[in-house]
């Protein structure tokens, strides 16, 4: 009945306000995937060379050959430490700026943004001026006579982590932060009526209630820490490569598109299997929350 | 001050920061007795039952309850049970384990836990739910439960923060006959805050009537209403006229007073009332009697009427001043513009002095 009221310019509207996103989407996202998923099903010649054939030899190559098994699960595991990291770090930051009754937090919230204002690259750089060998660690060091020789802590798979922490970390604490400022403040003073020492309360009330947020965190870290390339090729060394390296060296090294392409989906699978298993248990709108925060 | 109080407020003071939210509160309240602390939002009233409970910390003053001091001990060790305006619920714990929450804090055992948790949910009369969250309740269920579990722990004193004002007209009423009841089966002393004067006359045994953080009077509602000490206690509880003027004579117990557009009100004379004393009259609204114009005594002009059902409420000119009047309606509704007569008996006015007091 509703529907019969409305005339049909405003039944297009909405399509048209959505029109330019979707246009975006399909032009940058699925055209691209498209293209990509055929060519993940070409022939691989030489260098620069595919033959328009269909195949499944890269699929076949990336399922037997253990290099990229490797690879793949290297980046597993060094993104699940460095979202664990930064959920450790991240956490008790976040909770300081929710709970603080200093009357500027916007200052706190702005100081987590200010980084983001210095390219990413140039970050990722700087900590070759802290960790490398004529760095401010390892010349401070040695002036205090502490070692002898500089400390191997630039291009190691430490290095790497550390980078993507440093980038990682406010996305993080502005989850966490959103989850725990939404918390009603009664609940805490409640639990304290009740009986609880502030760390019960903690425990019994903020932490369970902050877990979406969390959750969200760690989601959101893991998969841009295994989607990263640029800080493992800063700081780490060849064997320190993650999977993003693997796929850049593969096209513009070897311009194997076809296996470029094939390794591409690979990662898009698995990061998207990831998002789907999360927003099956916690909901993918707490994580948009947690990025609009 | 007596060792039979239950709760003893002795000079409560607290200061957020420059501004005094509470100032030098005193305090005593009986095992078992329900008081209201009433008055406007803002006036200090949560703080001070934050205070008792130990969520804020007072400036000065001592706070006793079931005859301990506790205002110097942490808020876990206080046994005070503390109902919050919006429930406050643990929205992730299941109704069983909100109301077993104090419990578990206290070391109560396994097996008494669940005897306990289902007696306070047949109390507040809704056995049963135990397996639910808290937002599959409605408002008053979520209401309810919140009692339960600030009772389930048998604290020295019940505390409720406008425990009913979320609540919409109809259940609010209800809630009000129930959660009466509830106190008086358990027989737990209780401080209830509200804004709402009906409220507070209908639940207490006393009520401390508040503004800016002081408290006006403490009576009975009887007292209160009917007996106010103040200018402020008299225009918050109930409608009142409040008529400035001055005292031109004294004879036999009886006041005439001059009011400011030259019109005399007779009063009933307290004692300390001196002649050519500057007072203000206070009349209720339901003691300003109208009548036929032809009857006598000082005529008015109604300007409004508000037909209320049972009752009507009128302003009425009375040659300069506006006088309130509340009628039950037994045979006729005045309408606007018509001519009345006015009477107001002398033993219902009340007289202030300059400072607002009421004269003794
Ligand atoms: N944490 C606080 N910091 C500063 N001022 C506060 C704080 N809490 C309450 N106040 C102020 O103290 C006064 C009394 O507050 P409150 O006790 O909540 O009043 P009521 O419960 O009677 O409405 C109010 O003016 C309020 O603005
Ligand atoms: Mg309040």
């Amino acid at each position: 009945m509703n529907a019969s009221i409305l005339s049909a310019a405003d039944r297009r509207r909405p399509w048209l306000l959505l029109a330019p996103s979707l246009i975006t989407l399909f032009v940058l996202m699925i055209l691209p995937i498209g293209i990509m998923t055929i060519f993940s099903f070409y022939e691989f010649v030489t260098a620069g060379v595919e033959k328009e054939v269909f195949t499944t030899q890269n699929w076949r190559d990336f399922l037997t050959d253990p290099f990229y098994h490797m690879f793949l699960w290297k980046t597993i595991r060094v993104s699940a430490i460095t979202a664990i990291l930064c959920a450790l770090l991240g956490y008790p930051a976040a909770y300081c700026i929710a709970m603080t009754t200093y009357r500027h937090k916007w200052v706190l919230l702005l100081l987590l943004i200010v980084p983001f204002w210095i390219s990413f690259t140039i970050r990722t750089f700087s900590w070759i001026h802290i960790l490398g060998e004529q760095g401010a660690i390892n010349v401070t060091l040695l002036k205090l006579g502490l070692i002898s020789e500089p400390l191997p802590m630039l291009y190691t798979e430490g290095a790497v982590i550390m980078g993507m922490i440093h980038f990682l970390l406010p996305y993080m604490i502005l989850n966490v932060y959103v989850a725990i400022e939404g918390i009603d403040r009664n609940l805490i003073s409640a639990a304290r009526t009740l009986g609880c020492t502030a760390g019960q309360a903690f425990y019994e009330v903020v932490l369970p209630l902050s877990l979406p947020g969390l959750m969200a965190g760690l989601l959101l870290c893991f998969v841009l820490a295994a989607g990263s390339y640029v800080t493992p090729q800063i700081l780490g060394s060849t064997r320190d490569a993650l999977f993003g390296n693997i796929i850049f060296d593969t096209i513009m090294g070897e311009l194997n598109w076809p296996m470029g392409s094939t390794l591409s989906l690979v990662l898009l699978i698995l990061l998207g299997a990831v998002a789907a298993v999360y927003s099956r248990y916690m909901g993918l709108s707490r994580v948009f929350k947690g990025l609009g925060g | 001050m007596t060792a039979a109080a239950a709760v003893d407020l002795r000079n409560v003071t607290l200061a957020y920061g420059e501004f005094v939210a509470v100032k030098d509160v005193s305090l005593s309240i009986r095992k078992g007795e329900f008081v209201t602390l009433l008055g406007p939002s803002g006036c200090g009233k949560t703080t001070i039952l934050r205070s008792i409970a130990g969520l804020v910390q007072p400036t000065g003053g001592e706070i006793d309850v079931a005859g301990r001091r506790i205002d110097n001990i942490p808020i876990h060790k206080r046994n005070i049970g503390l109902v919050f305006q919006n429930y406050a619920l643990f929205p992730h714990k299941t109704i069983f384990d909100n109301i077993a929450f104090g419990l578990k804090y206290r070391d109560v055992e396994k097996s008494q836990i669940s005897a306990k948790v289902t007696r306070a949910l047949e109390m507040v009369r809704l056995p049963g739910v135990e397996k639910k969250l808290p937002s599959e309740m409605s408002g008053g269920q979520q209401q309810r439960i919140a009692l339960a579990r600030a009772i389930v722990i048998e604290p020295d004193v019940l505390l409720l923060d406008e425990p009913l004002s979320a609540l919409d007209a109809n259940l609010r009423e209800e809630m009000r006959t129930e959660l009466k009841i509830i106190q008086r089966e358990v027989g737990i002393t209780t401080i209830f805050v509200t804004h709402d004067q009906d409220e507070a006359l209908a639940m207490s045994d006393r009520i401390v009537v508040m503004n800016k953080g002081l408290i006006e009077q403490v009576g009975t509602p009887e007292e209160v209403y009917r007996r106010p000490e103040s200018r402020f206690v008299a225009s918050f509880l109930g409608q009142s006229n409040l008529l400035p003027g001055r005292v031109t004579g004294v004879a036999e117990g009886l006041a005439t007073v001059r009011l400011d557009k030259g019109h005399d009100l007779v009063a009933a004379a307290p004692a300390s009332l001196k002649n050519d004393a500057a007072v203000t009259a206070i009349v209720r609204a339901q003691k300003v009697v109208l009548g036929p114009p032809d009857r006598g005594g000082p005529k008015g002009r109604i300007i409004s009427t508000s037909y209320l059902g049972g009752s009507a409420a009128y302003f009425v000119d009375m040659g300069g001043i506006t006088l309130q009047s509340i009628a039950t309606i037994d045979d006729r509704v005045w309408r606007e513009g018509e001519d009345v007569s006015i009477t107001i008996a002398p033993a219902d006015v009340l007289l202030l002095d300059e400072g607002g007091h009421r004269l003794k």
